[in-house]
């Protein structure tokens, strides 16, 4: 696809889309003799929500992980802020600005939610154990300021009367919300969600896809997410690229993508009449 | 009392009033708001600097003297700050319930004609800019909470900060104006409007004088001996009258604090946290705190469960006395010192009521039950009887005079009389000046002496000078055989057992009572929970043979407690049937404060209704419902109607004639 908007544009609804941010070039994963992913290319813009779709097996999370610097591609290079990745352990990843939240919920349990959210802020603490121990000056100025980033996101997800709740209490869905919070509270550049409705009803899931939308409003936070929900996708959704048996099979907006042929075909089963 | 002062003197006004207690008070909290996990606090110098910056920012937006100045949302500092502000400048603040859909909203902003709106967030942005176009006075909007705003036409728009930031920087060109509106301020201008509920056809606009509600204000403060020590949690709908009084009128005569909650969800919390020394909540708030408890209380271990119930026992047997100044004997009281340190205390401190000195319930009846569980925990609980009208009080129980069968004394500077037809007068300082742009209803509510018709029906006790309601005068009727109908008494009687959410008791004319019963889902839920009872939905558990056994049981005593009372044994209801939905203010069927529609729920159930009379054991009916968002649908229920066993009366006396 020729870019012929290389700065960026604005959306219908009046969101800047912003340049490039990063980009895969011809990525391909291998599990000893199995092809997760083949041969991908594609590229995520600055403030925009970019889902990736695709049947079970596909090669999504695969993807997500690639991104997240989980996973190292054995070909193919990632492009972000405009130079090629180094490989990278996942806390560098999370320290450049990546943050991501799980398809099965990975908080910790017994903590509460602010502190589960705290969590999020590990990478903006920079007092030591002795610091932190004896809670001398600096760890505890740092630790307000900390407190506050968290709380302005427990304000914005609405999520203040279950603050000093342990998690292992709440029910499914505000766990999924917890999980969001803990990776805005990184202040992150990029965020990944990796099915952030699976497994909730639909009040749960309009809930969210709000709360996706203004994270992306408020903050500018690019996003790029994995869901299954195609309603949920294409109406979020900036561009989308879609996934099968490892392969790119289509890429463009959500009406494009609905009316491309390959895509109807691998989604709905080609049609026997 | 005091008499009527003649205008008031210094304290004429509610901005007045914030002069003086930014002089008086200064760096005492005026008020708090939870915001970020933190408590944060405004003195009562630096409310009058926000409420000066807004207001020389609302004068830089053109709001003229006489504007209305519309306030939607929850209870926020900010928001409380718009009334001062509006009024200073000779504006006049009307605060909208933030629940009411966007339909029942344009009807009120189009009835006060407001040129302004002043909303809490996107939320009520979106519905006031729904209805905009039918708004023909409307003007400016500025909101609180820039959350999701940025995208919006921001030509009628504007944030309050930025407004406040205006004024500020204008200061300098605009105080002339805001001392001159100030000092324009007379004792008997426009001090609020107020949009009564009314459970009968469209809100009416109550217009209430710097001296309804300052007289007011002073008189009740002095009643309960308040200062400017207290600390009061504002968690109450802002354009409800109540939170008017107590929350701006009567913090602002006393100096004391407004703590508004950080949300709905979080208010046990934030009431623990405050620990409010003067509370105020309808019946409801009560039972469901109480109801809570004990369902709490029946998940905890068998050493906890004895020790509550044995010392709750005997709370209820002396703790009412004691709070009452009564004499209690030493041992008694050695039990109860020993049941505070136990169970008392910490249970108190857990419903945020420990350092309660007057709490207040009103609005509806209170189960006898609540009310001796929270006085037998020496919570100082009173009833008082109010109406918009009334800027709050007409009646109200005085220390050490507390039944939960009157509503109290006349408040002071009230007068009380009651009508030929049995029902309720008064007349007092705090009486509503007129209705706005509806002489009509004036003058059939208030008489050229000042004379105020409730609406409800009662009697004084001669010893005591207590008043007790019976019921709301248009409903009280009479049966086919002459007997008093009294429907909301049988009902407040069957609301009192936890399980029983609303009902609705018929019989005007007939021979015969029925009711309508809704469950109340927490109670019956958690039974059900308990008793491995599985249900999917409301309309299931509501048909569940075991719940309709338990309400039938509940029916039946109530109609053997309604036997014993010779004026109302004949409203012992005969049958009944639980109804598949939950009656609801998006449906019209209750009011945004939970009182029935009567003609509303007969007209939509006339089905129900009909078989109740016709003797056929079941029902099969379908109803529209309105969603949240103002979708509708149907739900289609077969419900079952039970006969409940009454208590045969010898000869019910017919009601003497009129």
């Amino acid at each position: 696809m020729p870019d012929t908007q290389q700065d960026g544009y604005m959306t219908a609804d009046g969101r800047r889309i912003g340049p490039v941010v990063m980009e895969m070039r011809n990525i391909t994963l291998r599990f000893g003799g199995v092809v997760a992913i083949k041969d991908i290319s594609f590229d995520i813009r600055e403030g925009e929500i970019r889902a990736i779709i695709g049947p079970n097996g596909a090669g999504k999370s695969s993807m997500l992980n690639v991104i997240s610097g989980f996973y190292k591609p054995q070909e193919g290079e990632v492009i972000y802020k405009g130079a090629r990745r180094p490989p990278m352990k996942p806390y560098q990843v999370a320290r450049d600005g990546i943050a991501r939240t799980f398809q099965n919920i990975a908080l910790f349990e017994g903590m509460t939610v602010l502190d589960n959210v705290m969590t999020g802020r590990l990478n903006h603490m920079r007092s030591g154990l002795l610091g932190q121990a004896f809670w001398w000056a600096g760890a505890q100025k740092e630790e307000v300021a900390n407190r506050e980033v968290a709380e302005k996101v427990i304000d914005f997800l609405e999520i203040q009367n279950i603050r000093k709740t342990p998690v292992s209490r709440l029910p499914y869905g505000l766990k999924k919300r917890v999980e969001l919070a803990r990776a805005l509270a990184a202040e992150p550049k990029i965020l990944l969600l990796d099915e952030p409705m699976a497994g909730m009803n639909v009040e749960e899931k309009e809930d969210m896809c709000r709360f996706i939308l203004d994270v992306n409003d408020e903050f500018g936070t690019t996003i790029a997410l994995i869901e299954h929900d195609m309603g949920v996708v294409m109406d979020l959704s900036d561009r989308v690229v879609v996934m099968d048996y490892g392969k790119k099979i289509g890429d463009g907006t959500p009406d494009e993508v609905r009316a491309n042929q390959e895509v109807i075909d691998a989604y709905l089963g080609v049609a026997h009449d | 009392m005091a008499p009527t002062s003649g205008d008031g003197g210094a304290c004429a006004s509610i901005p007045a009033l914030l002069d003086r207690n930014a002089t008086r008070f200064g760096s005492r909290p005026a008020y708090r708001e939870k915001e970020f996990g933190i408590w944060q606090t405004w003195s009562w110098a630096e409310a009058k600097e926000e409420i000066e910056a807004f207001a020389l920012g609302l004068l830089g937006l053109g709001v003229e003297k006489g504007d209305f100045i519309a306030i939607i949302g929850s209870n926020r500092p900010h928001l409380y700050w718009v009334f001062p502000a509006a009024q200073m400048i000779g504006a006049i603040p009307v605060p909208v319930y933030q629940d009411s859909a966007a339909e029942e909203m344009a009807y009120v902003l189009d009835h006060c004609g407001a040129r302004f709106v002043v909303a809490e967030d996107q939320e009520q942005v979106d519905k006031v800019i729904e209805v905009q176009d039918r708004l023909h006075q409307f003007e400016h909007m500025v909101y609180l909470d820039p959350r999701g705003m940025r995208k919006y036409d921001h030509g009628k728009l504007h944030e309050y900060a930025k407004v406040q930031e205006e004024g500020r920087a204008a200061r300098a060109g605009r105080q002339a104006e805001l001392d001159a509106r100030k000092a324009a301020i007379r004792w008997e201008d426009v001090c609020v409007m107020l949009y009564t509920s009314g459970t009968t056809g469209k809100p009416k606009g109550v217009v209430l004088s710097n001296r309804n509600v300052i007289e007011t204000s002073r008189n009740s403060c002095d009643f309960d001996k308040l200062g400017p020590g207290e600390d009061v949690v504002a968690y109450l709908p802002m354009a409800w009258v109540g939170d008017f009084i107590f929350s701006i009128g009567q913090a602002a005569w006393s100096g004391f604090c407004v703590n508004c909650p950080e949300s709905e969800e979080t208010l046990l919390t934030d009431l623990r946290e405050i620990g409010p020394t003067y509370f105020f909540g309808p019946p409801r708030v009560f039972e469901s705190q109480l109801t809570q408890v004990m369902i709490r209380m029946e998940d905890a271990g068998r050493l906890k469960k004895w020790l509550f119930h044995r010392y709750m026992a005997h709370a209820r047997k002396v703790g009412g006395r004691i709070l009452d100044g009564k004499p209690v004997g030493a041992w008694d009281r050695f039990q109860y010192w020993l049941g505070d340190l136990l169970v008392y205390a910490p249970l108190k401190n857990t419903l945020g009521l420990s350092r309660v000195r007057v709490g207040y319930t009103a609005g509806e009846a209170i189960g006898p039950e609540i009310f001796d569980f929270y006085r037998s925990l020496r919570i100082n609980l009173k009833q008082l009887y109010g109406q918009t009208e009334a800027s709050v009080f007409i009646t109200q129980q005085p220390d050490g005079e507390v039944r939960s069968d009157t509503v109290g004394v006349a408040s002071p500077g009230v007068e009380l009389k009651i009508g030929e037809t049995g029902e309720v007068y008064y007349r007092s300082p705090g009486v509503f000046e007129y209705y706005y742009k509806n002489e009509e209803s004036t003058a059939s509510t208030k008489d050229p002496e000042g004379w105020v018709a409730t609406g409800d029906a009662g009697f004084i006790e001669e010893e005591t000078g207590h008043l007790r309601i019976i019921d709301r005068a248009k409903d009280v009727g009479k049966m086919a055989d002459g007997t008093l109908f009294a429907p909301k008494y049988v009902e407040n009687k069957l609301k009192f057992y936890p399980n029983i959410l609303e009902a609705v008791v018929f019989g005007n004319g007939r021979s015969e009572c029925t009711a309508f019963i809704n469950i109340d889902l927490n109670a019956v839920g958690n039974w059900a929970e308990r008793n491995n009872i599985a249900y999917s939905s409301y309309q299931e558990l509501a048909g569940h043979p075991k719940v309709m056994e338990t309400v039938q049981s509940h029916v039946e005593e109530v109609n053997a407690s309604l036997a014993e009372d010779e004026m109302l044994s004949g409203c012992q209801v005969h049958r009944f049937v639980i109804l598949h939905k939950e009656l609801d203010a998006d449906d019209g069927e209750i009011t945004r404060t939970r009182k029935v529609r009567r003609r509303t729920v007969e007209e939509k159930y006339h089905d129900i209704i009909a078989a109740l009379y016709d003797g056929s054991d079941k029902v099969s009916t379908r109803t529209e419902v309105t969603y949240e968002d103002g979708r509708k649908g149907y739900i289609s229920a077969t419900l079952e109607i039970r006969d409940a066993k009454t208590v045969p009366v010898a000869a019910p006396k017919p009601v003497a004639a009129e």
